[in-house]
């Protein structure tokens, strides 16, 4: 029985030499199905400049955004640092902002207590204020005995900064210091 | 570097395609020995033997780099007569007070003067407080000809005369041929034409004599002059996006932004002292004033001002040590309370993790914020001694919140990378459910904590309520709008809020406001400087316009070191910044780090002041004596030069001085941070270093959550060599107990060549590679490294020594869940095995030492003892 003819451009054989493309390696090694197939990233309705949040090294990142919902993020071929590359955590990064490992509410422990619960942000700032107000003004060293000015709490301390952004550390830095916290620490020593 | 920033890597293997000899040493071979054209294994903790071997050969074989020594460095300085080396007492320095168990350095400067460094220990200083950035340099002694036995570079030559290829192979392991390789390899590859860097982490910092570490590899550098030149260097790869932006901005206890100490109790009383102390008479740090009160104004905006000292008596004051470890070790005796931790995991990534959650359970409050509970947030359920039922969590008080974090993609903000450059990051979508970026938890707290003081009389709420706390809030979830911190950051004139370009435009007189005095610029004119991203190929390759640089958009510091005293390039192949007698000012392709219209000829005339006194041939413009310091005459806190020191926790005596251990060094003497022997353990006879590997990051928040990277690295593991497998009967992928006296953990065994044990002093040396990441929740889990490690620290900046220390190994899994932070140490010390004990880490002077701030009292009364 004759072979239908019509289905003859589709043979790969009769493609590659039909194409000039003889050890299919070239265009006739496509599928319709593989033809069709498209980036991920060409939905995206914008891409948005970003850094890769794990080590210094500042790898650049496209975030790449369609519906408010983040489709890939991938390595910036513009950056002079990094030209499009990313190592196994920067392409994990996608993972890291979008995983189910995510909580996505706050978790509240009570003293002694067993279990978690879930409480809502504003109530746990409010409590969170008012612990730093109790032990502040519980633990405050207004001056040394032989008269010169502390002005600070030893009752309290804040650890992290390093992979926070510099606006944030800045203002961690500005309101405890303020407080007069003054056991403020970070990864750089650790 | 292959294996912890393997896309910085990619430059190397470039300069490697175009001719450098790529060197890799480490205890381990890695990714980055696979790729390097030598690898030398050495003995972790013993760098200093080798470094100091390296000078040693660049001086006895001349391979120095004479004009740029002469001129860029302080060589010539003549020294005091009373300056005795490690070399004359036995690995001691001349000023040793055993009353104190500290270094006087007086001996130590320079003939006739006393020289402070920028960035200085006033508490080193005996007697009355004195202005440490307030001394002359103009009364210095030098021998340009630098044959004078008390000049600098004599000193330094005699010091590490012992440093032979024989005494690194006693104390590193590695034989003279190879390191022979290395100092000529390095040296052909130094000079006029050629340059040769130095990149590091925190396997050179995080030792007791850490400091020093680098400061060996500054003294090389600066002999072979390759500081300031393209293709020099010595980089510190830093293993977090921020970690410098932290430090520049610090969430640091000692500093306020742009390296400004934080006040000293009892010296820095008032804004008067706090300037006359830390202002230098000469070089850049004179400009201080302008810093300090700018950074005032804008913290405390229009109620800063000349009548009240611009607000300085709002700043709390500091007495001594207040780091991570002093503040965990005063946890854990109950004299903090509360404690936020803000994106990092201290129950896994710090030292003696026991101790570390022993402070945890000591506490009345915890915060813990990030993209899901830690195990520092659940430490109350599921730790190692809560499991073992050693402690119940109904016996633990700590209140814990725990707040979920916003990702990068979900905020606006700006990183500093490890080459002080800022890119900004822009939000891409909003955060989900409750989660947030730090800025609004802080920014909502401080509007809290301002509505809780609004009416307190109480003088010392005002900081409180005078804060400058006004920022623009977004979106339905009020987020503070970043671009106005990073605004308050870079700085604006007064009254009339022009933004600042450059910190040079800062004032003493309140007519500016500066939030980071280093970072004024990034915001000039108005312009996010940090979110510029010009393409690569549309710009050249020191790519001025991709995010911005601290100070100025200088993406090299010293560059004036790039051309010769006369401000031409050393070479054309490593030209990079130089003076144009046409234009009159100095030019390249960098931002030059000098005064742009000084020309090189210039000398300070007598009586200058300030920035004045900058000549033009002083490329280190933050001394205040504009050299690099070969020698450092004030002094760090264990010696004006790197000496050969043993870890605290050693298997060898050390090769070259009575003196085991850096003297200096902070140790934690208490019952729940018990030490091994100094040497020769027979509980402890192997070396034992913890690393990262390239799938997860530091402690794991950020990579033991996610399948991809767990699948990639699926558990923890401890790497040995086929000697030692064979030596304890460890079989590949079977499991192992390692254990110190602090602590036990199991792993399974990776068998494998890539560790070698090294013969030292004729004895067969063993170490362990054990990667850091795991503990006990996240989706990958494993027992956590610094279960192991021990509360013991570098002087300096109070690092701990996690990078070399002895274990226990043996075949099979842990037979007990004992921790000692839970109930006290696995082993008691037997007689004579104390710490103290013979053998002796130190010289009955050093010996003396009380068991000062950082002994078993850390605590409130130590902390507040004055400095």
């Amino acid at each position: 029985m004759a072979a239908d003819s019509s289905k003859i451009p589709a043979w790969p054989a009769w493609r590659q030499l039909a194409n000039g493309d003889p050890v299919g390696l070239g265009a006739s090694a496509f599928s319709p199905r593989s033809r069709a197939l498209k980036a991920r990233i060409n939905e995206a309705d914008r891409a948005v400049g970003s850094v890769c949040p794990y080590c210094g090294v500042g790898c650049g990142q496209q975030v790449y955004v369609k519906d408010g919902k983040i489709l890939d993020i991938e390595g910036d071929y513009d950056s002079p640092i990094s030209r499009g590359c990313l190592c196994p955590k920067g392409a994990a990064t996608m993972q890291l902002v979008t995983g189910t490992h995510r909580v996505k509410t706050v978790l509240y422990r009570r003293p002694y207590g067993t279990r978690w619960e879930e409480i809502p942000l504003e109530r746990a700032l409010d409590l969170v204020a008012r612990r730093v107000q109790k032990t502040r003004d519980d633990t405050w060293e207004d001056q040394h005995e032989k008269g010169h000015p502390l002005r600070r709490t030893l009752g309290i301390a804040s650890l992290g900064g390093a992979t926070l952004d510099n606006e944030e550390n800045y203002l961690i830095k500005k309101l405890f210091s303020s407080l007069g916290v003054v056991q403020v620490e970070n990864q750089a020593r650790i | 570097m292959a294996e912890c920033h393997p896309v910085g890597f990619q430059w190397v293997m470039e300069a490697k395609r175009r001719g450098a000899t790529i060197i890799h040493i480490d205890p381990r071979f890695t990714r980055t020995s696979a790729v390097s054209d030598i690898h030398v294994p050495i003995r972790a903790g013993s760098d200093i033997a080798f470094l100091g071997a390296l000078v040693n050969y660049i001086i006895s074989n001349d391979c120095w780099f004479r004009e740029y020594v002469v001129n860029y460095t302080n060589a010539s300085a003549l020294i005091s007569e009373d300056f005795q080396d490690t070399e004359d007492l036995d690995g001691l320095f001349s000023g040793w007070d055993p009353e104190k168990g500290q270094y006087d350095p007086k001996s130590w400067q320079y003939r006739g003067v006393e020289v402070s460094p920028a960035a200085g220990h006033r508490e080193m200083f005996s007697g009355e407080p004195r202005s440490e950035r307030g001394a002359s340099i103009t009364a210095e002694e030098h021998d340009p000809t630098l044959t004078d036995p008390k000049c600098v570079f004599q000193i330094v030559k005699r010091h590490y005369a012992r440093y032979t290829p024989e005494v690194v192979q006693q104390a590193c392991g590695i034989a003279p041929d190879l390191f022979l390789k290395v100092a000529r390899a390095l040296c052909d590859n130094s000079g006029l034409e050629r340059t040769s860097a130095f990149c590091y982490a925190v396997g050179w910092t995080q030792h007791t004599v850490g400091v020093q570490f680098i400061r060996t590899a500054a003294i090389v550098q600066l002999l072979l002059g390759n500081i300031g030149r393209p293709g020099g260097g010595i980089m510190a790869l830093r293993g977090h996006s921020s970690i410098q932006g932290s430090t520049d901005i610090p969430t640091l206890y000692n500093m306020l932004p742009g390296y400004l100490p934080m006040p000293k109790a009892s010296y820095d009383t008032d804004l008067e002292k706090y300037i006359e102390y830390n202002r230098s008479a000469s070089g850049w740090w004179s400009e201080f004033p302008k810093y300090i009160v700018s950074l005032l104004k804008a913290w405390y905006g229009n109620n800063a001002s000349a009548v009240n000292d611009y607000c300085y008596n709002y700043l709390p004051h500091i007495s001594g040590d207040h780091s991570h470890m002093v503040t965990v070790a005063a946890m854990a005796d109950g004299f903090v309370k509360g404690y936020f931790v803000l994106g990092e995991n201290p129950a896994v990534g710090s030292m003696n993790a026991s101790l570390q959650r022993k402070g945890l359970r000591k506490l009345e409050w915890l915060v813990v914020r990030d993209f899901a509970p830690t195990e520092t947030a659940e430490f109350w359920r599921s730790a190692p001694e809560v499991v073992a039922g050693d402690v119940k969590p109904e016996e633990i008080a700590t209140e814990v919140f725990f707040f979920p974090c916003a990702a990068h993609t979900e905020k606006d903000g700006s990183f500093t990378n490890t080459q002080r450059l800022l890119q900004w990051h822009h939000k891409a979508i909003e955060p989900p459910g409750d989660c947030r970026s730090e800025l609004h938890f802080v920014y909502h707290l401080g509007k809290r904590l301002k509505e809780l003081y609004r009416d307190s009389p109480d003088s010392k709420d005002h900081p409180i309520r005078d804060l400058a706390w006004n920022y623009r809030e977004i979106g339905e979830i009020q987020e503070p709008d970043a671009e106005e911190v990073l605004a308050e950051i870079n700085g604006h004139s007064l009254p009339d809020e022009k933004p600042l370009s450059a910190y040079t435009e800062l004032n003493e007189d309140g007519s500016t406001a500066c939030g980071c005095w280093i970072y004024c610029g990034c915001r000039k004119d108005g312009v996010n400087q940090t979110a510029r991203r010009t393409p690569k190929d549309e710009q050249d390759w020191v790519a001025l316009e991709w995010g911005w640089a601290w100070p100025a958009n200088r993406r090299m510091l010293y560059n004036r070191a790039s051309a010769d005293p006369e401000g031409k390039p050393w070479s054309q192949r490593k030209k990079y910044v130089w003076w144009d007698p046409e234009q009159k000012k100095w030019t390249g392709y960098d931002n030059p780090d000098c005064i742009a219209t000084r020309p090189p000829e210039y000398r300070p005339p007598e009586g200058a002041q300030g920035i004045d006194t900058l000549s033009g041939i002083d490329p280190f413009i933050m001394q205040a004596e504009g050299k690099g310091w070969l020698y450092d005459p004030s002094g760090l806190l264990d010696g004006p030069l790197p000496t050969h020191y043993e870890p605290q926790e050693s298997v060898l005596k050390n090769p070259l001085y009575g003196q085991q251990c850096n003297p200096a060094r902070l140790e934690w003497v208490r019952r729940d941070n018990p030490y091994h022997k100094a040497w020769g353990d027979p509980r402890y006879p192997f070396i034992a270093t913890t690393y990262r590997v390239t799938e997860h990051h530091t402690a794991g928040g950020m990579s033991r959550w996610l399948p991809w990277l767990n699948e990639l690295q699926p558990e923890m593991f401890v790497e040995v060599s086929p000697e030692l497998a064979g030596l304890r009967g460890l079989e590949n992928g079977g499991w192992a107990t390692v254990s110190t006296i602090r602590g036990e953990i199991e792993a399974r065994v990776l068998v494998t060549e890539r560790l070698q044990p090294l013969v030292v002093q004729g004895q067969v040396m063993h170490q362990v590679g054990i990667p850091y990441h795991w503990s006990y929740v996240g989706r990958s889990t494993g027992d956590a490294a610094n279960e192991l490690t021990a509360f013991v620290a570098d002087p300096n900046v109070s690092i701990e020594e996690s990078k070399a220390f002895s274990v226990q190994i043996v075949a099979g899994r842990r037979a007990s869940r004992r921790r000692a932070g839970a109930v006290g140490p696995l082993a008691a010390p037997e007689p004579g095995q104390e710490d103290g004990g013979e053998p002796s880490r130190d010289l009955p002077e050093v010996r003396t030492k009380k068991p000062a701030t950082h002994g078993e009292r850390s605590g409130r009364q130590q902390q507040t003892e004055e400095a």
